[in-house]
């Protein structure tokens, strides 16, 4: 069996897909986090809850309705974006203008009621989702055995995230979008609803953790902690991409997620904390974070 | 030019926070008109036109423009009423390329010129067009944001100090520009230091102290007014 610094290849190479999974995640929850912080200034610590809402969305579906996956990747996210614009519309709103921390105290609190409502009525045992008949089974590579389920994973988060650039960066909307996270007032005053914008934004990033919680339905089991689990590690991959910066979400989200999975094969202790260490050590030399404007 | 007020301001109060800091502001320009404040830092120049366009939100009294009263209308609905913003500090958008700033504001009515035509007004942002906003140099940006509104079709443009800290050619070419607006019949009311700047554009000024309107008086009287406004300016 052939070695790549001692370590088997199959072995380093599955860590390294692994990697590359959790990282689709971390990339795709810390996009939706970055673009509601740079335009409401919300740290949206119900973002766990909001992914874990669009798996469970997929699972009930299919549970109940047998409405299987496919539909699901839009049903799901459709139901979060409305769950958040509610939210934004109901409550966040009355909090702008106030200190940051009462916006993280509020989706905080949400966090913990849906997730608790969840372990209430579903318990903490995770469900099984199966993958789509399309995407089950795997090939071989020749070096390593890859399921095709999750070689989708990584193709379809790289779109979201190609997707959601192109859409902030290349378009009037985004051009709104990026101005009035800058100046929100006077985009306003140019006659640009930016009330309707924010709430927009929010369901938009609220969205992007629904489809991750779909996607992600077949890889972890369907759990109503899964959210909390994860949320932790993307706050981490926000911080260190630059709080705000669209590109160092996605970058960092990749990043993190391959430099976990090749600490598990070169040193396993560390891997759960490697994340950490890499923030602590980023906070220390570039305080903005690697992709962030110097303030 | 028709004599009721284009806009027309009556007993304006407006506040910062718990602060009182417009008393009763008086004002209205006719159309076509281009009228200047003038009074010292901190005697509400700016403030009043923040509080006309509901930047300022704490604020009461009368805002009419075409009969239209502006004093409960959300700030995204004014620039529909008709009035454009530039401000002070000329608000260009970094994260923004120099064409996606000229081309932010949405259209509020017909008439406004076109991209085309304001890139013939101000060849400098054509070339320019791709650069960052933000890497503009000063006067530039100020073309700029006077420019992005003039695609708005806004009737009436309040503008706050568009000469500060530019050179006197830049200044020069933003007078021209303005000359050029009025030519256009667009209503103006400027916030100025700059009476020889203010002078050659104003038909009427204004003078404002601890947020009120002290004086008021035609264009062509300002040279005789000079000794006044000295020593209320304390320039």
């Amino acid at each position: 069996m052939s070695t790549i610094f001692g370590v088997p290849a199959p072995a380093l190479f599955g860590q390294l897909l692994i990697g590359l999974i959790n990282g689709s995640f971390y990339a795709m929850l810390s996009l939706g986090l970055a673009v509601i912080f740079g335009l409401l200034r919300v740290i949206n610590f119900a973002h766990g809850a909001l992914y874990m809402l669009g798996a469970f969305t997929a699972y009930l579906l299919l549970t109940f309705t047998g409405i299987g996956y496919w539909p699901a990747l839009i049903v799901a996210p459709l139901l979060v974006g409305v769950v958040a614009v509610v939210i934004e519309r109901v409550m966040l709103s009355r909090l702008y203008g106030l200190d940051p921390l009462y916006g993280l105290l509020l989706t905080f609190g949400l966090a913990l009621i849906i997730e608790g409502a969840f372990r209430y009525w579903f318990g903490a045992a995770g469900k099984p989702y199966a993958p789509p008949p399309l995407l089950t089974g795997g090939v071989n590579l020749g070096f390593m055995f890859l399921p095709i389920y999750r070689g989708w994973v990584v193709v379809a988060s790289l779109a979201v995230c190609l997707g959601t650039w192109l859409l902030i960066e290349k378009t009037k909307l985004g051009s709104y979008l990026r101005a009035a996270t800058e100046n929100a007032t006077l985009v306003q005053a140019f006659g640009v609803n930016v009330p309707r914008l924010l709430t927009l934004t929010y369901g938009f990033g609220a969205a992007l953790a629904g489809l991750a919680g779909v996607l992600a339905a077949p890889v972890y089991q369907v759990s109503p902690l899964m959210g909390s689990n994860l949320i932790i590690i993307v706050f981490a991959v926000v911080v260190v991409g630059g709080m705000g910066s669209i590109l160092g979400a996605i970058v960092t989200g990749y990043l993190l997620g391959v430099l976990e999975g090749l600490t598990k094969v070169f040193y396993p202790q560390g891997s759960s904390i490697v994340i950490f260490v890499v923030m602590a050590v980023v906070l220390l030399v570039r305080p903005a974070g690697l992709f962030g404007r110097e303030a | 030019m028709s004599d009721a007020p284009l806009l027309d301001v009556r007993q304006l109060h407006a506040w910062y926070g718990e602060s009182h800091v417009l008393h009763g502001v008086d004002l209205d320009i006719r159309e076509g008109e281009t009228v200047t404040l003038l009074g010292r830092n901190g005697a509400g120049k700016t403030t009043t036109l923040r509080a006309i366009m509901g930047i300022l939100r704490r604020r009461e009294g009368v805002i009419r423009l075409r009969g239209q009263d502006l004093i409960g209308v959300p700030l995204h609905r004014t620039a529909k009423a008709g009035l454009g913003y530039v401000p002070e500090e000329r608000g260009i958008f970094a994260s923004l390329s120099v064409e996606e700033n000229l081309t932010l504001p949405p259209k509020v009515a017909e008439g406004g010129m076109s991209v085309d035509e304001i890139y013939r007004l101000f060849p400098n942002l054509h070339e320019r067009r791709t650069s960052q906003g933000t890497k503009l140099s000063g006067g530039e940006q100020q073309m700029l944001a006077i420019a992005r509104i003039l695609r708005t079709g806004v009737k009436v443009l309040l503008l706050d100090e568009p000469t500060e800290g530019l050179a006197p050619v830049i200044v020069q070419r933003i007078g021209e520009v303005l000359v050029e607006l009025k030519r256009q019949g667009m209503t103006i009311l400027l916030v100025e230091q700059n009476f020889r700047f203010a002078k050659k554009v104003a038909d009427r000024f204004y003078l404002m102290e601890d947020g009120r309107m002290v004086d008021s008086f035609p264009g062509h009287e300002l040279d005789a007014r000079m000794d006044q406004l000295h020593d209320v300016l304390g320039v």
